[in-house]
């Protein structure tokens, strides 16, 4: 009996709580609209005034982008530039940039966004279009431009780039008799069955790429798709996977499942394991960002494969060249922020080629002028980039779609389940061209 | 104690009525003051922090943002107003689905979580307890569990539950912990239990360090063995504290978050929780259908919490316990008389 | 019968548990075996947490018992002048410091009334009380971020400090009151016949013997704000007042793709390994304090 009214009178406490926070409503809630209609617009007037400003961005751990914003704070007294910090987590980083961009703070004044943000980011305005010829866009690698634009307007200063490269073994491609890297998958599966037939490969399995349920695996869904001849999604901005290049694509990566190329373990690679795999010798070839060949060629004794692996441009699948995704980042100027003026002129300076030219000694991030990853002093340094830049002069962005949280969601999801044999590549993308329709629809 | 006070007071006190000795339900109003004065300040601090996100949370759960672009690719403005149709969406289609399985998920998490946390939470404090050399240090490691970060144990869980990582390697399986299915919530619960184990064994121990060693030796004399003292004493007597311990970490394990989305990641549905939804759905901008699933999430685990109060008689407010204790107190001045 | 009956019984003398060893050794050797694996079970993954936190970068991978080689390097880079990673610790201090002793004031005085005051409405409260504790955290993060710029908490201490109560009250709260109600009132009531003042009572009878519930509370939410992650996060952007879970968020491997897990696991054992010291002499202090009171 008095259990009950004890418990009955908890129930009315929470109710209680409830009912008040109900009556109260009109002093909750958000008056979000407003500021940010009138923010928009006019591109070239917005940006205005001048003063100390705040880049916000992850920490470079290398400490060139450090030194790019000492040197600029050095010339710039009145218009200091202090670096925020962000947790090294992507998701965190962005939800960060988004929270303050609801609230409208003006805090965050030059925001550092992965590439595949932009079009959300312009899409809600939480930056701003930059103007017409601020930036020697003619002198980058169009992709990276492209991935910086949204329906044909530059919003994003690109930062640097990534692309897709192929890992092979060349002592072991040597003693099985192949002198080429594969420009295919069927070549490249030809290369596996001799390599694989060789005493000191018998443990080793053919490819790896990054296939957990990812980003990662967006990527290389949206790669294996496009070296299919296909698209995630057209020009136009429709989703395309129910194609039969699509279907040849993701095939190709379900059968390589099935035909144990891909060990069963990477259904939980992320680009590390992959790295380490190849590493300690049990790839022969591995899909990964230029990242890998510092720790490849490190001779601290930790890598198997220092001056046994090659650099190539991925695997086309049938007739079709191989294509690379595009990562990346790009700086973009906050409409909240008090100092616009500062801000562009900030991420002009930032971006420019002498100052990416400058960070290369200490970064191995890749910049996005090709005069650079052309430079003998740089390829010497970097032997692989001008394979790298090859395999961006043929990138594909991923998909470029306001809701991109939610797509990619849906490209994992779908993509997943073929790789994981819970559906059939046909149902998969069959599901999946219906999310992506719906989403698109929205 | 300084001299200034008095001679430690007998517990019983011989004879005569006590000044204080009212029927509950007597109220004074001096009390009630005194106790208005007492609480607002808690009151005051929880209505700022929780209030406010709850008032807000549930006004936008009335609201949907509009996604459409208009004709320059711009997100359109504002909201509408939608009534229920957050919640009533729901439990539809493709979302319901997801929303249903993250309601199991969120359930079976909890049901298995907190019922080996307690068994083992009451074994370590058990086993605290006792008297034995180095108990201190095994009191203090018991709490690193506890103490490390939830996202770097989740790291460090991670790491060990990788293809090639030491579990693995341990127990000589090639188990993809990581991946869909049963073994990732199966990983997901090892590391919580190992976690929040020492939660409710501390409690529970400090329950156990207020009981008279009087009642235990009276036991004793009555020539009870260690089952029987752990069954009607030591166990009725830490049973609020117990009870305590178990609702708070049901209401932690209900909202469960970090875990599962360091350990596993995020969009994985083996172990996507309610709060790993809200998450999502806010981070997808659909700030509308997150605060109703925020909401949902409160009433379910203001709902568990109703009825497990209800069920095992959490009886925080009631006085049932104090008069079992004096009764043991009772009991052991007989004896010693 | 001298004593109060405050203490544990395994604070008494030592010979009832050694007549005990001599009667039933095998159980007591099935006890500590039991200790043993109790031990083995909380601390393993904390072994591995420090030996990936000796690894180099290069072998961060290994499952080696041993490190091999042994290297520093995660502590020293956890210590580089960028991170801040000292300041991080002491604001992590000074936050859950306040928190934790905020959170038992408040609480003792509410558990006080609730467990030796007569008024009504007292399970409503306990009922508000829990009740914020079910509100799914993340989802406080944006109106509290609104509710902070308005009013200028962003980049204060009291911005980390407020939303850590939420959780801590309710614990401490709920907690204490258990606590207090299995305290005997006879015990205040003979003190106050012997002429202290309710509060003289509370203060040297009530809140002494509540001591083990109290030093527990203040673990608990201590460590719990210690941890807290998200609010620390999105309220403080100036790296001066960051907390350690977020410095260490912030470490960053050579690029996006490469976690610094060594750091980060050699961050959790910086921040996991003092708090474990602090109560082990606290937990003698007060052990101690305790003994010394109830036999004068």
């Amino acid at each position: 009996m008095r259990q009950r009214r004890h418990s009955r009178q908890i129930l009315l406490g929470t109710a209680a709580l409830t009912i008040s926070a109900l009556a109260l409503t009109g002093c909750g809630g958000s008056n979000e609209s407003g500021g940010e209609a009138e923010q928009q617009q006019d591109a070239a007037a917005a940006f205005e005034g001048r003063g100390p400003i705040n880049y916000v961005s992850s920490r470079d751990a290398s400490g060139a982008a450090q030194d790019s914003i000492d040197k600029w704070n050095a010339e710039h007294p009145d218009e200091q530039v202090t670096f925020i910090e962000l947790p090294d987590s992507a998701d965190q980083q962005r939800q960060q940039l988004v929270q303050n961009a609801q609230i409208e703070s003006d805090t965050f004044s030059v925001l550092n966004l992965d590439v595949v943000w932009t079009s959300e980011f312009a899409a809600n305005r939480w930056i701003l279009p930059l103007p017409e010829d601020a930036l020697p866009t003619e002198s980058m690698i169009p992709a990276t431009v492209e991935a910086a634009s949204y329906r044909d307007t530059l919003y994003g200063a690109p930062y640097y780039t990534d692309g897709a490269l192929l890992y092979y073994r060349t002592d072991l491609l040597e003693a099985a008799g192949v002198d080429a890297p594969p420009a295919n998958w069927e070549e490249m599966t030809a290369a596996c069955d001799k390599v694989l037939a060789l005493p000191e490969a018998a443990d080793m399995s053919c490819y790896a790429g990054q296939f957990d349920k990812n980003e990662a695996l967006t990527v290389n869904f949206t790669e294996a798709v496009g070296s299919a001849g296909g698209q995630v999604f057209d020009a136009e901005g429709n989703p395309t996977v129910d194609t039969p290049e699509a279907l040849a694509g993701l095939t190709q990566l379900t059968e390589a499942f099935d035909e144990g190329l891909v060990p069963s373990d990477a259904i939980t690679y992320l680009e590390e394991q992959g790295r380490r795999a190849f590493q300690e010798g049990e790839l022969v070839f591995l899909r990964n960002w230029p990242f890998v060949y510092s720790s490849l060629t490190a001779t601290d004794g930790s890598s198997d494969v220092v001056d046994k692996f090659g650099i190539s441009a991925v695997p086309g699948i049938g007739d079709n060249p191989g294509v690379s995704t595009l990562g990346g980042r790009n700086l973009a100027v906050s409409p909240f922020t008090e100092n616009k003026a500062t801000a562009l002129d900030f991420i002009k300076f930032f971006t420019s080629e002498e100052e990416s030219k400058a960070r290369l000694d200490k970064s191995s991030r890749a910049p996005v002028y090709p005069s650079l990853l052309e430079d003998p002093a740089v390829v010497e340094e970097r032997p692989f980039y001008p394979t790298l830049l090859e395999s961006l002069e043929n990138a594909q962005p991923r998909p470029k779609v306001v809701q991109y949280g939610a797509t990619t969601t849906a490209i994992q999801e779908e993509a997943y389940a073929a790789l994981t044999a819970e559906k059939t590549p046909e149902q998969a993308l069959a599901d999946m061209q219906a999310k992506l329709e719906e989403l698109s629809a929205e | 104690m300084s001299t200034s006070t008095p001679a430690p007071p007998r517990p019983h006190a011989p004879g005569g009525p006590l000044p204080r000795k009212r029927k509950p339900g007597t109220r004074s109003p001096g009390e009630g003051r005194m106790a208005a004065l007492l609480l607002s300040p808690t009151l005051l601090v929880l209505a700022l922090v929780i209030a406010y996100p709850l008032i807000s949370a549930l006004y936008q759960s009335l609201f949907r943002e509009e996604s459409g672009l208009d004709e320059n690719g711009f997100v359109a403005e504002g909201e509408s107003f939608v009534g229920l149709a957050n919640y009533t969406d729901m439990f539809v289609g493709e979302s319901g689905a997801r929303f249903l399985n993250a309601l199991a998920n969120t359930t079976f998490f909890t049901i298995t979580t907190v019922t080996l946390e307690t068994v083992l939470g009451l074994c370590l404090a058990l086993a605290m307890n006792r008297a034995f050399k180095g108990r201190g240090l095994l009191r203090a490691s018991i709490l690193i569990p506890w103490a490390i970060p939830t996202a770097v144990s989740g790291l460090l869980w991670r790491w060990i539950f990788q293809s090639d990582g030491i579990a693995n390697h341990l127990i000589g399986s090639e188990i993809l912990w990581t991946a869909e299915g049963f073994q990732a919530k199966a990983a997901v619960i090892i590391a919580e239990v190992w976690k929040t184990a020492p939660f409710i064994g501390l409690l529970v121990l400090a329950g156990m360090q207020v009981i008279p060693e009087e009642v235990y030796e009276a036991a004793r004399i009555d020539g009870a063995g260690w089952w029987r003292q752990l069954g009607s004493i030591t166990l009725p007597l830490v049973k609020p504290t117990l009870l305590v311990a178990v609702l708070f970490r049901l209401l932690d394990a209900l909202r469960m978050f970090d875990l599962p989305f360091v350990l596993i990641g995020p969009g994985k549905q083996s172990v996507e929780t309610l709060s790993m939804l809200a998450w999502d759905e806010s981070n997808q901008l659909r700030y509308g259908s997150a605060s109703a699933f925020a909401i949902i999430l409160f009433l379910y685990v203001a709902l568990i919490a109703i009825v497990f109060v209800k069920l095992l008689g959490a009886d925080v407010a009631g006085t049932k316990e104090v008069r079992t204790l004096r009764k043991g107190g009772r009991t052991r001045k007989a004896k010693a008389l | 019968m001298t004593q109060i009956p405050v203490l544990t019984p395994t604070e008494t003398p030592d010979d009832a548990p050694q007549r005990k060893l001599k009667r039933r050794g095998w159980k007591t050797y099935l006890t500590y075996v039991g200790l043993a694996a109790i031990f083995v079970y909380c601390l393993a993954p904390f072994y591995w947490m420090l030996v990936s936190s000796f690894r180099r970068t290069a072998d961060i991978f290994e499952n080696s018992p041993i490190p091999q080689p042994f290297s520093a390097e995660n502590y020293i880079k956890v210590f580089d002048g960028a991170t801040l990673f000292g300041r991080a610790l002491v604001n992590s201090l000074i936050v859950a410091g306040i928190t934790t002793t905020a959170a038992l004031v408040l609480g003792i005085f509410a558990a006080y009334a609730i467990s030796r005051l007569n008024f009504r409405f007292k399970s409503v409260i306990l009922g508000v009380i829990i009740a914020t504790s079910m509100f799914p955290g993340i989802s406080v993060v944006v109106p509290l971020l609104r509710l902070f710029t308005d009013i200028g908490w962003i980049n204060t201490y009291q911005a980390m400090i407020v939303p850590n109560l939420s959780f801590a009250i309710p614990l401490a709260v709920w907690n204490l009151t258990t606590f207090m109600k299995a305290l005997p009132f006879d015990l205040e009531e003979a003190a106050m016949i012997d002429g202290c003042t309710k509060w003289q009572a509370f203060r040297k009878v009530l809140l002494p013997l509540a001591a083990p519930g109290v030093f527990t509370t203040a673990i608990l939410t201590f460590i719990h704000s210690w941890n807290e992650f998200i609010i620390a996060l999105s309220m403080i952007n100036d790296p001066n007042l960051q907390t350690a879970t977020v410095a260490i968020s912030k470490f960053t491997g050579a690029t996006e793709f490469q976690a610094p897990f060594g750091e980060q696991m050699a961050a959790g054992v910086i921040v996991t390994v003092p708090l474990v010291i602090m109560v082990l002499i606290f937990q003698r202090r007060i052990v101690e304090g305790l003994t010394s009171g109830a036999t004068k």
